[in-house]
């Protein structure tokens, strides 16, 4: 029987030979992640309360990554609570304050395709990018698969987004993703597995795969799923996971059966900016070049990878923040900002006048530093501009690609990024 | 062998599609305890449905819905105030399994559009009937037992407290 990538990895999840979508089977979990906001402070008493411990340590992985470094007594204490928890029930795969638990995991080989992985985290669909089969889960049943190693799940059907074409210069993932947002809606996905395919997305390096993966969550998507290839099995073995050439096989059958097939050309994508108070308001960034910023932000499991950060040095090069605009760049994890301080990508970004934060959250989410005040308005590399997600209720986050958030923040308004890069290559 | 929901009686409340988990639980109220929370489920698209909803009741809606972010509030603020099950045309993803390991029957109908505000309905989740009293007769999709076992010990938890016990003993 012919079968989808989703399908056939929630065959293997739930030890049958084939599955269909609507059906619900019970999954065995390869791999349980929890963070500091959603973990050992949410599952403790829960677990207490069923009389359970962990089922099995040695598949779970704690980061620590909203609430670093703390800031207040609360925040320290969740800290705390969290850091003896791993102590009690041995977790060895503890991550503290190295950076963000969807760029940790992979960064630190946790993830290999085939895997089925609960996280608790909606952008847990960020593992689809290494063809597993990971999906966001609420507290309660973060403690269901704490107390047995299992889950049920509805077999999803699957969406194709085809992207073809190829990318022009000045371009991102975020940029497709944003396009994504704006063209199919936030409910789209639904449901369902999404799977993207076609030439772009295939010539995208792994970090910018990790970009359409995560923001699944965005199109509602349960999973985002890529199936591997040369490029995702060489950033793994690099990460050190223990990945064979078998790893190959899991892909959609060619003929197996999408719901919908959703095409779109690369070649004709403009730089895009999702305007307040959503990602489905994305348009080409000309369209809102009148918007004066006071905050650039360059961060967030989507937007501050060493890639994300070459992006803005690509701009920032020999130039300055605009004055009266604070950029602010919190590289996504520890080993990131390792990188880009050995390869002078760091140094670019201090001298044009950047702000260096901590790897963590940060203001993404507004549980951390750099957070907005009634009035102001921010550009961004994260995933979601919710009302009030940065920081006052009555503060306006646009969201674009680290290239677009560089540029705007040297003209102190939104910019279509190109235009820099067309100058430095003259 | 645990006990099963075979049918449900309740009267209908009808919502439209894309309602979010912030209609059902607003964040300025998700401090408060889950009383107050309850109080204030629904109430920018019905301002008196908490306070006329009766234990029992059943909620209808369209396509999508409780999308938005994963709270349980959301879910739970229905189960508050009584709420009996849930029959939507699509439900989103995070909802739909928070509702069901919280013991909230949530039933997919196609043809939930057919249901008028006040209609009786009798709901069959392992059969996935829907009956209109002196109406239609509707199909569903119908929950599978394992997890109609679990909404009858009450969700998740203590479903999972049982059957460790269970195992222990
Ligand atoms: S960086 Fe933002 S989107 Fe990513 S996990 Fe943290 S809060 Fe969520």
């Amino acid at each position: 029987m012919s079968m989808t990538l989703a399908e056939k990895l929630c065959a293997k999840a739930a030890g049958v030979p084939s599955v269909t979508p609507g059906e619900i089977v019970t999954a065995k979990v390869d791999l349980a992640m929890v963070h500091d906001s959603s973990g050992p402070r949410r599952l403790v008493s829960k677990l207490e309360e069923i009389g359970a411990d962990v089922w099995d340590p040695s598949k779970v992985v704690l980061i620590t990554d909203h609430y670093v470094p703390a800031v207040d007594a609360e925040s320290a204490a969740i800290l705390d609570l969290t850091r003896k928890w791993a102590r009690d029930t041995g977790v060895e795969a503890f991550y503290d304050m190295q950076g963000i638990c969807h760029i940790v995991l992979p960064e630190r080989g946790h993830l290999k395709p085939g895997m089925f992985v609960a996280g608790g985290d909606s952008h847990s669909t960020t593992g689809g990018a290494f063809a597993a089969f990971m999906i966001g889960i609420g507290a309660t049943e973060m403690a269901g698969v704490m107390a047995t190693g299992e889950i049920w799940v509805k077999v999803p059907p699957t969406i194709r987004i085809e992207w073809t074409g190829a990318l022009g210069e000045g371009l991102a993932a975020k940029d497709m993703m944003l396009k994504l947002c704006g063209e199919l809606g936030m409910g789209v996905g639904n449901y369902k597995a999404i799977e993207y395919t076609g030439p772009a997305m295939t010539a995208l390096p792994m970090t910018e795969r990790m970009v359409l993966s995560n923001m699944a969550a965005e199109l509602g998507g349960k999973v985002g799923l890529i199936a591997p290839d040369d490029v995702t099995l060489d950033y793994l073995r690099a990460a050190g996971a223990d990945v064979g050439d078998d790893a190959l096989d899991w892909k959609s059958d060619p003929d197996a059966e999408v719901e919908a097939i959703h095409s779109f050309d690369a070649t004709t994508l403009n730089p895009q900016v999702a305007a307040p108070h959503s990602p489905e308001n994305a348009a080409d960034a000309e369209a809102h070049d009148t918007v004066k910023i006071d905050q650039a932000y360059i961060g967030a499991c989507t937007g501050a990878k060493l890639g994300d950060l070459r992006m803005a040095a690509a701009i920032l090069g020999g130039r300055k923040v605009a004055p009266g605009v604070r950029l602010l760049v919190a590289p996504a994890s520890a080993r990131i900002t390792n990188e880009a301080a050995a390869d002078g990508t760091l140094a670019v970004l201090t001298e044009a006048g950047a702000i260096l934060m901590p790897s963590g959250c940060g203001a993404c989410a507004g549980y951390g530093a750099g957070v907005l005040a009634a009035g102001e308005v921010c550009i961004s590399s994260t995933a979601r501009n919710f009302k009030g997600r940065m920081g006052h209720a009555e503060s306006r986050v646009y969201l674009a690609s680290p290239f677009t958030v560089a540029a705007s923040a040297v003209t102190g308004h939104i910019t279509d990024p190109r235009a820099f890069l067309m100058e430095k290559a003259a | 062998m645990s006990a099963q929901i075979t049918s449900l009686t309740g009267r209908a409340w009808v919502f439209g599609d894309n309602i979010d988990t912030d209609v059902l639980a607003p964040g300025i109220y998700m401090k408060g305890s889950m009383a107050e929370l309850a109080q204030h489920c629904l109430e920018s698209v019905d301002p008196d449905f908490a306070r006329n909803v009766q234990r029992g009741d059943i909620l209808v809606a369209g396509e999508n819905f409780g999308m938005g972010s994963s709270r349980e509030q959301a879910g739970q603020a229905l189960l508050e105030l009584g709420i009996s099950a849930l029959v939507a045309k699509s439900f989103a993803r995070i909802f739909y399994r928070n509702a069901i390991n919280l013991g909230l029957p949530a039933l997919v109908c196609a043809d939930a559009d057919k249901i008028r505000a006040g209609d009786t309905l009798s709901l069959d989740p392992a059969e996935g009937t829907l009956a209109i009293e002196g109406g239609e007769r509707l199909s569903c999709e119908p929950i599978p037992p394992h997890l109609l076992a679990m909404i009858a010990d009450g969700g998740l938890l203590p479903h999972l407290k049982k059957k460790l016990k269970g195992a222990a003993a």
